[in-house]
């Protein structure tokens, strides 16, 4: 066989497959083994890393974590007096993602975004058109009800239906019938509405949005004034393209380049596919520090 | 880091079927009976339970060629209809999946290989093979290199066909039962003071007596149905109450009035106690000691039973148990040394409960039963201390009238009835007879028609020595029947697993489960059990039950009769005997051992053909022997053995065999037709008036000793061979569950009763666990000198045990308790001690 | 321009009309769904320390640790689909019981004590409670010698204990009869598992469903006067009978005794239930 220049071009391939879905990849990477720790339980030498699902967790076994919209729905239901486990476990996730985004949990953490992902990738592929409008704002007032029938119930009563945890919770102590809820979601979003479920209902992503509306870490359309109108690359992949229109497009309303809606799950998606290379990570405040620096970026390429 | 404790569990359990697995099996598939609620067309047969030595009787129901069903025998006057939780499973003991159905022998290349694998084989290849090694065997070092090790639970024939089998077909006395482990002591016990084995009481005594006395007992799991006749007394009786004594606190501590806990071997301080405080309170029976009783005395300072070059055994100074005279004075003023005080301070128990215990002795008015089984027996002095109980009793004249009676209960479903009455012990002869004994030896080899001198005037191997003289090589071939040793047997690791494992030793297993023997052994036999084979028991008050073959046993298996009488037909007399002896008897010449001994004009003398065997609802059974044999086996095997009953001692008589198919056992001595229910009393027992005619009524006579009297034997308390120390702080003692027979085998196998008690735990005391940092369910390791077991602590059941004591069940396969145990034995009975062994325990 | 508006402003409180109606009838329904589907069913146990149910379910984020702390393995999240409310810990008796761990490890495991970290002594847990269920199946009930349950308990002696009755049909086999004390019983489901029969004959109920409860208008008087140490209301004083001579009546136990009579002292308590059972015959 003769392969002296295919194992060549193979590997300048792989290396552009890499770069133009560098953060697709970390990101599944990230979600794949933060499952994949949950999942490896005790078997390194009896040793958590961490135990628990998303909905509370034991981090190397002192850490407590608690999801911090759960602690809401707790007081909600009419608990006044919390653990301090409880407290400090939501205090410390509700911090993270107040710094880190809090959408962040949507694109880097949560399992039910692979679900959508692929959905809307199959949608998009198979030119699946019927689109159900839904509003992108019920996920508020789902948001709002999660609280008020806790209240009502006196019950953590999304809980008796929250998909995202019921999914989670599957996947580490058994599938069974959530399946079920995941295949129903996929066909949500893949045959009735685009996005429908991340972007538009879920009550868990409403919240770390508005958790994440003042988070420092953010994607920013640094070289917005290289964008080839039209292109529409980075609106065809974001799953909130109406964030990114105020920051790409505003440079006329003197608009920051920051894309500043708490909506944002800082995916960056963004970054791999523009051809351009309009985005890229950075602070809230800055006007130029990237974080990482486009020199770098530039030789990878 | 943790531990997962189910994990553990997990892991313990797959260890335990590994064990077993080591076997290739070829497990067909039993027939799994669809279970139909038409009870229309079920046959319902009388069967004793083949569990303990109780004896209750059940109903066995069969369809179509399996028992799908049991219900206690509601006529049966043992147990009315009751059963224990291990009798309400009888039928499914037979069933368990891995059944072994195929003689299997370790081969390697075609060939037998000591190193080999288990691989089925027929039955010819496999007589052929053990045949083989037993006559290299037996040309180069003589009888004693064979032996066989039975039991106690086989039926009545099949102990008659072994020790006919090892004793006149081999000429060795290498045959001994598990008994040895259960009942020799009281063997024992009774010969020494009675001249003649077995209670003089019966189970009637539980209605008739008034306070019951537990002296090393735990009734009320071991004995449970009995247990359930003594509550029910204590419940209606006034003035009934329960002492009972043990060195832990067990179930039977429910009912005690007096529940007295003591020093491991302080019994024996505790009988002498009572002995003295009757003397010294002047309340013994005058003239009943006068007129029945003889004092004797027994050498003491005899060693433990272990090998001669035992640094214990090179120490003792006195030997055996040969008898002495004393008189009355001299009895009292040894027993003096047993004061309340020196009593209450060896044994630790209170004063006062020694002394309520001495008083119901004590007092004319007051019916005493006393009741003991391993706690007694499974003693290094448990000669001694049988003999102690039946002192106080003797004192008393307590004895042998409804009410009061020292009653020895037994064990095993027919420890009594095979292995004591048989007389499959390495020193015995049917009918209480001893290879020691020129008459005897006689009487057996005219009643076998033997050459003089054929059977072996030098007692055999017992139990332990059979694998100490396998590990020395001295016995070679080694066939076990209908238990299972290697769990039950001491100290394994130095003795019997290496015996059994050297290349010059065969090892051959007859069980119908691989159990942990048959994973040791070279062959493995497969077995009939219970109902697959015409049977029967004889229960701790004398009573012979009797019961047909109900199904055929699966696959390739056939009853341990069948096999001794197999492979019985691979001999010839010459090779059996040698020709110089054989040449005493030239009509055998050239004969094999099957038609001298069983084709012998006795044994053949009723025909059989198929359907001759029927019950009085014209139901016909099946036979397997007979069948095969062409000769009613069983028949022909008990008629002859009541020879020995008829024409030896008087005082053992049994009813002619039909008799016994016709009705729920029978109490022995049955004479005329009329059973006995307390011996040794004239209008109770035929006898009294045979050996003394001019006996007036209810007058009492000792008949199994020449002057009729019974012996009150002096013995004092000597220290058990190994107490605690520091290295060792603990005392162990293994024992039994309700839920599990012996060594599992069976219980194991019923899923619910495995479920109910699935693992041995070690119980301990709450106060000792703290001190090592253990809690319920923390696993340990129990550790002795000779082996170590790993286990989980249970701090909340049923035993409670006081500070210094653990006790763990011995029916666990996967934890071989036993192995912990010192081979030491009673040197008068060769019973081994497994109530109390220095151990440690370890946090793991 | 108005009339754009309008219909702007229009179709936006129609979008809004449909998605407060779409989310009121969302939460309408889920309410009713928790409303079913927090019941539990009657053979489904909470871990150790588990709140009241209604408690435990406003506390419980579903989160497992309790479940993979339980070093027995018994311990299940309800999976969707089950009759338990989804991803709440919880066991079966006849297949898994609690083990009852000194430590009770899934408690402190808790991150939102849904189980109550005041519990520290396995004792005095109260996951539910054995009941006896088939007292006609039962087999002690018969005279059988089973005891399973009894010997299993891991509160021996205290919360099973065996009752000695006399057995009538057989006249002499005392039956010993399993009874539950729900002062000492844990409901840890030990006896259920281990019970013998094809369908357990004892089972773990809830507590709701296995209590009954006296009516607040009465008291137990013997009961009373235990707790109290002493009578309530004081006790009369030694009383005087007319006998003929030499008699002697003992007014507590009913009892008259004759000089004549040197019969050995009477366990009475025995006689009494002797006599008791006759009569209830």
């Amino acid at each position: 066989m003769s392969n002296s220049i295919s194992p060549l071009m193979l590997k300048r391939n792989i290396i552009t497959i890499l770069r133009t879905n560098k953060w697709l990849l970390l990101r599944r990477f990230s979600q794949f083994s933060i499952l994949g720790l949950y999942l490896l339980g005790s078997s390194l030498g009896g040793f958590w890393i961490i135990k628990g699902n998303l909905s509370s967790s034991l981090l190397l076994e002192t850490i407590p974590l608690t999801e911090p919209l759960l602690l809401l729905q707790m007081f909600a239901a009419g608990i006044t007096s919390p653990l301090s486990t409880t407290l400090i476990g939501a205090a410390i996730v509700g911090g993270f993602y107040l710094l880190v985004g809090g959408r962040v949990f949507c694109s880097w953490v949560c399992p039910v975004n692979v679900v959508t992902d692929v959905a809307n990738w199959l949608r998009n592929r198979l030119r699946i058109k019927p689109n159900s409008q839904i509003n992108r704002n019920t996920r508020y007032w789902l948001l709002a009800m999660t609280l008020v029938i806790s209240f009502s119930t006196g019950l953590l009563a999304y809980e008796f239906i929250n998909p995202v945890s019921i999914i989670h919770r599957s996947l580490i102590f058994g599938v069974g019938f959530a399946s079920l809820m995941i295949l129903s979601i996929f066909l949500f979003d893949l045959l009735i509405a685009t996005r429908g479920w991340c972007s538009h209902l879920c009550p868990m992503g409403a919240f770390y949005g508005l958790l994440g509306k003042f988070s420092p870490l953010r994607v920013r359309a640094e070289q917005r004034e290289q964008c080839q109108k039209g292109c529409n690359d980075c609106f065809q992949v974001c799953p909130e393209p109406q964030v990114i229109t105020p920051a790409l497009r505003g440079a006329d309303k003197g608009n920051n380049p920051t894309i500043l809606s708490g909506n944002c799950t800082n995916c960056g998606r963004c970054i791999d596919v523009c051809p351009e290379n309009v985005f890229q990570f950075g602070l809230r405040s800055s006007t130029k520090t990237p974080i990482i620096p486009i020199e770098i970026r530039r030789k990878n390429s | 880091m943790k531990l997962s404790r189910r994990a553990f569990i997990k892991s313990q359990a797959v260890v335990a079927a590994a064990a077993t697995a080591g076997v290739t099996l070829p497990l067909t598939q039993l027939v799994s009976a669809k279970e139909e609620d038409d009870d229309e067309e079920i046959r319902w047969d009388k069967i004793p339970c083949r569990f303990c030595g109780t004896g209750c009787s059940v109903l066995a129901g069969t369809r179509k060629g399996r028992i799908v069903a049991t219900q206690g025998d509601p006529d049966a006057p043992v147990n009315k209809g009751l059963n224990c939780i291990k009798g309400y499973f009888l039928s499914k003991i037979m069933y368990g999946e891995d059944r072994v159905q195929q003689p299997l022998l370790r081969m390697k290349d075609g060939e037998y290989d000591k190193k080999g694998e288990f691989t089925p084989v027929s039955w010819d290849k496999a007589f052929d093979v053990m045949a083989d090694k037993w006559k290299t065997a037996l040309k180069t070092k003589g009888p004693t290199a064979v032996g066989i090790f039975g039991s106690g639970q086989w039926t009545i024939w099949e102990g008659y066909a072994a020790s006919k089998f090892i004793k006149a077909g081999m000429r060795s006395n290498n045959l001994d039962p598990n008994a040895r482990h259960c009942m020799a002591s009281a063997v024992g016990g009774f010969m020494r003071a009675f001249g003649i084995d077995e209670p003089m009481g019966c189970y009637d005594d539980f209605e008739l007596g008034e306070v019951f006395v537990l002296w090393g007992s735990n009734m009320a799991e071991m004995h449970p149905i009995l247990w359930s006749r003594l509550a029910d007394t204590r419940l209606t009786k006034k003035g009934s109450e329960v002492h009972v004594l043990s060195t832990y606190k067990h179930r039977s501590f429910e009912l005690a009035d007096n529940g007295i806990i003591f020093e491991p071997q302080t019994d024996l301080i505790i009988a002498n106690y009572i002995a003295n405080y009757i003397v010294q309170n002047g309340a013994y029976n005058k003239d009943f000691i006068k007129n029945h009783t003889n004092f004797k005395r027994t050498p003491v300072d005899i060693g433990y039973g272990l090998r001669p070059e035992h640094p214990l055994e090179k120490k003792k100074k006195g030997k055996g148990g040969k008898l002495s005279p004393m008189t009355f004075e001299e009895y009292a003023k040894e027993i003096s040394k047993y004061t309340l005080e020196y009593a209450a301070e060896k044994t630790k128990v209170p004063a006062a409960q020694l002394v309520r215990l001495a008083k119901v002795f004590a007092d004319p008015n007051k019916k005493v039963m006393s009741l003991w089984t391993m706690g007694v027996n499974q003693h290094t002095r448990g000669v001694w201390m049988n003999g102690l109980i039946y002192n106080i009793h003797l004192l008393m004249g307590k004895i042998s009238e409804p009410g009061n009676s020292p009653f020895s209960l037994t064990g095993q479903p027919s420890a009594c009835g095979t292995a004591r009455e048989v007389g499959t012990f390495s020193h015995r002869l049917p009918a209480d007879m001893m290879v020691k004994n020129p008459k005897h030896r006689k009487l057996a080899e005219k009643i076998w028609k033997l050459p003089e001198g054929t059977i072996n005037p030098k007692p055999g191997f017992h139990a332990v020595l059979m694998q100490r003289m396998m590990k020395d090589r001295v016995m070679n071939c080694y066939w076990q029947q209908c238990n299972n040793n290697m769990q039950a047997g001491p100290n394994i690791n130095d003795e019997m697993l290496p015996a059994w494992r050297d290349p010059a030793n065969f090892i051959t297993v007859s069980d119908p489960y691989p159990t942990v023997s048959a994973v040791e052994a070279d062959l493995i036999l497969p077995t009939a059990m219970w109902a697959e084979k015409e049977g029967g028991f004889g229960n701790a008050e004398r009573r012979t039950q009797f019961w047909r073959q109900q199904v055929d046993a699966p696959g390739m298996s056939k009853s341990d009769l069948w096999q001794v009488m197999e492979f019985s037909k691979r001999f010839t007399v010459e090779e059996a005997w040698g020709k110089e002896h054989a040449a005493k008897m030239p009509e055998y010449a050239g004969k094999t051992l099957y038609e001298v001994l069983f084709e012998n004009g006795a044994v053949n003398q009723f025909d059989y053909k198929a359907g001759d065997i029927q019950d009085s609802d014209d139901n016909t059974y099946k036979n397997q022997e007979s069948e095969e044999a062409g000769f009613y086996v069983q028949k022909g095997l008990f008629e002859e053995y009541r020879r020995f009953q008829q024409e030896g001692h008087k005082g053992h008589e049994q009813a002619p065999f039909d008799e016994y198919h016709k009705v729920r056992g029978m109490r022995w001595p049955v004479v005329d037709g009329k059973e006995t229910l307390w011996r040794f009393r004239e209008g109770y027992d035929p006898h009294v008036k045979y050996y003394k005619p001019d006996a007036k009524k209810g007058e009492v006579y000792f008949y199994g000793q020449k002057d009729g009297r019974a012996n009150i034997i002096f013995a004092p308390y000597e220290a058990p061979p190994e107490i605690p120390s520091k290295e060792y702080p603990m005392w162990l003692c293994t024992g039994r569950v309700l839920e599990h027979w012996h060594s599992g085998t069976m219980t194991q196998r019923v899923p619910e009763l495995h479920r109910a008690v699935p693992e041995a735990l070690v119980y301990m005391n709450p106060n000792d666990a703290r001190e090592q940092g253990l809690q319920n369910g923390s696993k340990v390791k129990v550790v002795s000198p000779r082996g170590e077991i790993i286990t989980r602590i249970n701090l909340r059941g049923r035993n409670k045990t006081p500070r210094g004591l653990i006790f763990i069940p011995w029916f666990d396969a996967s934890r071989l308790v036993n192995k912990l145990m010192l081979d030491t034995t009673d040197p008068l009975s060769k019973e081994t001690d497994y109530k109390k062994c220095p151990v440690k325990i370890i946090k793991i | 321009m108005s009339s754009l508006s309008n219909r702007k402003r229009r179709a936006f409180l129609l979008g809004l009309a449909k998605t407060a109606c779409g989310v009121s009838l969302t939460a309408l329904g889920i309410s009713l769904y928790t409303r079913q589907a927090k019941s539990m069913p009657a053979l489904a146990i909470r871990p150790p320390g588990a709140l009241p149910e209604d408690e435990f379910l406003s506390r419980c984020v579903r989160c497992g640790l309790c479940v993979q702390d339980c070093p027995y393995d018994i311990l299940s999240l309800a999976e969707l689909g089950t009759d338990v409310p989804v991803g709440t810990p919880y066991y079966t008796a006849r297949t898994g019981p609690c083990e009852m761990c000194d430590d009770i490890p899934c408690v402190p495991a808790c991150p939102t004590g849904a189980l109550d970290h005041s519990l520290t002594k396995i004792n005095q847990a109260r996951m539910g409670l054995a009941v006896l269920v088939d007292q006609e199946e039962c087999i002690a009930f018969q005279g059988l010698r089973c005891e399973v349950c009894f010997n299993v308990c891991p509160v021996q002696e205290k919360a099973i204990t065996l009752e000695y009755r006399h057995n009538e049909r057989s006249g002499k086999h005392a039956l010993l009869i399993p009874i539950v004390h729900s002062e000492h019983c844990t409901g840890c489901g030990l006896c259920e598992e281990a019970c013998v029969m094809e369908e357990a004959t004892i089972k773990v109920l809830p507590m709701h469903l296995a209590k009954g409860e006296l009516g607040k208008h009465y008291r137990l008087g013997w009961d009373q006067k235990e707790k109290a140490g002493k009578s309530l209301v004081k006790p009369d004083g030694k009383r005087a009978f007319n006998l003929p001579e030499g008699v002697s009546y003992d007014y507590e136990n009913s009892e008259l005794t004759t000089p004549a009579s040197s019969a050995p002292p009477v366990n009475k308590a025995l006689e009494t239930l002797k006599r008791g059972i006759k009569e209830a015959k």
